[in-house]
């Protein structure tokens, strides 16, 4: 795919989808080593690259896939803030994968089984968009199912797992209302989408013994989000490591 | 059970229309099909169903359309040499490799014969799936997979999923509760 000559309308939405997967699949990466156990490991690596090929062809669409991955700054990322959060213990992992997950998952199987609108409503970018959504779609469903059956293990299982993980789902919560905002270019149901998302939340988490949260889903204090380029604390820490070797020794390769 | 809206499957966008292919073009489809998978040696690209399309677009530039399993399957990138250097040993000067999403490929894509050979190799093969669209998920206890795939090794069906990524994306691990030896099984996508 090359990089279009004018500048495509559904580039904020593109921009905004690869930020999702490439900072998320960032954090996943982390725990390269680090996991509870050895198939878990394996597991969150295999996510991440799904995530990350996901990212590349994106920001193929866009332009250089390193220049956007390396050099832009802190404000000029525009993924949710949800995905940027620090992995926590292994709870808190998983509550963040289930609510990531289970919106990837729903929007990519809107996004590829609802009939394009109209050439004149949504630009040259969008069937691209399109295009990887219906094979994403394929792919998130397994990564959806492995949060929920995670957090099923969970919060069933030990009292300590219990309460970690309901620890995790209330923590995270007010960051899951900015998933449904609109994404520039791309014509999306949302409605459609938060209704469908909270009732698949409810059911998992009542199926896990979990409590579903009632408190607000964004903050009250945030000015804007991580799609207007504000984002939390930690995120700038996790640029830092993601792009200090390139922007250390720019053009190394191996 | 969680079901996902819209799971119909869409029809399925068929080759965009071009010439038939000439004989050499036919021959180098032949080569480059041949060209094993960089992790699963036993199968070739052919008959794991990735690659597209080989035309020439002048007498001594071949472009190659491949598809990725997942996307992002590191082992595409081998794949693209791979082939370009077959073409190239064929006496193609240019090679250009493409790599196209749509449609969006599956396990059904896998040839018979791809399918046997994974199973001889060991691999659980993929079942075939009759939809194109989304996978439905069922919210059950764990460590089940509904039916679940036969032991590579023994034939039994009594196996257990042990994970749902195993050492490649494209692959779950198992364990065969009859003969006790873990297996992967190639999940269907």
């Amino acid at each position: 795919m090359t990089a279009p000559a004018t500048k495509p309308q559904a580039a904020p939405a593109a921009l905004a989808l690869a930020d999702d997967a490439l900072v998320l699949a960032q954090r996943l990466g982390e725990w390269a080593g680090h996991a509870p156990v050895l198939e878990e490991d394996v597991a969150l690596a295999n996510i991440a690259l799904d995530l990350l090929g996901q990212a590349r062809v994106l920001y193929t669409l866009l332009g250089d896939e390193d220049e956007l991955a390396y050099l832009r700054e802190e404000r000029a990322f525009r993924n949710a803030q949800l995905v940027e959060q620090p992995n926590g213990d292994f709870a808190h992992t998983i509550a963040r994968q289930l609510y990531f997950s289970t919106y990837h998952h729903l929007l990519h199987t809107q996004l590829a089984t609802t009939p394009a609108p109209d050439a004149a409503t949504e630009d040259t970018t969008a069937p691209d968009i399109r295009a990887l959504a219906a094979k994403a779609a394929k792919e998130t469903a397994y990564h959806r199912e492995h949060a929920e059956l995670w957090t099923l293990r969970l919060g069933d299982g030990t009292p300590e797992s219990h309460h970690r993980m309901q620890r995790a789902i209330d923590t995270l919560w007010r960051y899951t209302g900015e998933l449904f905002q609109d994404l520039d270019g791309l014509q999306l149901d949302l409605h459609t989408l938060e209704s469908n998302w909270h009732t698949a939340i409810t059911d998992t988490l009542t199926q896990a013994t979990l409590t579903v949260p009632e408190s607000p889903r964004t903050s009250a204090w945030t000015a804007g989000a991580g799609r207007q380029g504000l984002h939390t604390e930690t995120f700038g820490r996790m640029l830092a490591e993601m792009q200090h070797l390139h922007r250390s020794h720019p053009g190394a390769s191996w | 059970m969680v079901k996902t809206p819209g799971t119909e499957a869409p029809p399925r966008p068929t080759t965009p229309h071009r010439q038939a292919p000439s004989p050499l073009e036919e021959h180098l489809r032949t080569l480059a099909g041949q060209v094993p998978d960089p992790e699963l040696p036993v199968i070739t690209l052919a008959e794991l169903g990735v690659l597209r399309d080989v035309r020439l677009t002048s007498p001594d530039h071949a472009q190659v359309d491949l598809t990725p399993t997942y996307t992002g399957c590191p082992a595409l990138q081998n794949m693209a040499t791979d082939v370009e250097h077959t073409l190239h040993t064929a006496g193609i000067t240019h090679v250009t490799v493409r790599t196209v999403l749509t449609p969006p490929w599956t396990t059904d894509d896998i040839t018979p014969d791809g399918l046997r050979k994974l199973a001889d190799f060991g691999i659980a093969p993929p079942r075939p799936q009759h939809t194109t669209g989304p996978i439905t998920i069922s919210l059950g206890p764990t460590r089940t997979d509904t039916p679940p795939p036969a032991c590579p090794h023994c034939g039994s069906t009594d196996t257990e999923l042990l994970s749902r990524f195993s050492s490649t994306a494209c692959k779950a691990l198992h364990r065969c509760l009859n003969c006790r030896e873990p297996f992967d099984h190639f999940k269907e996508l």
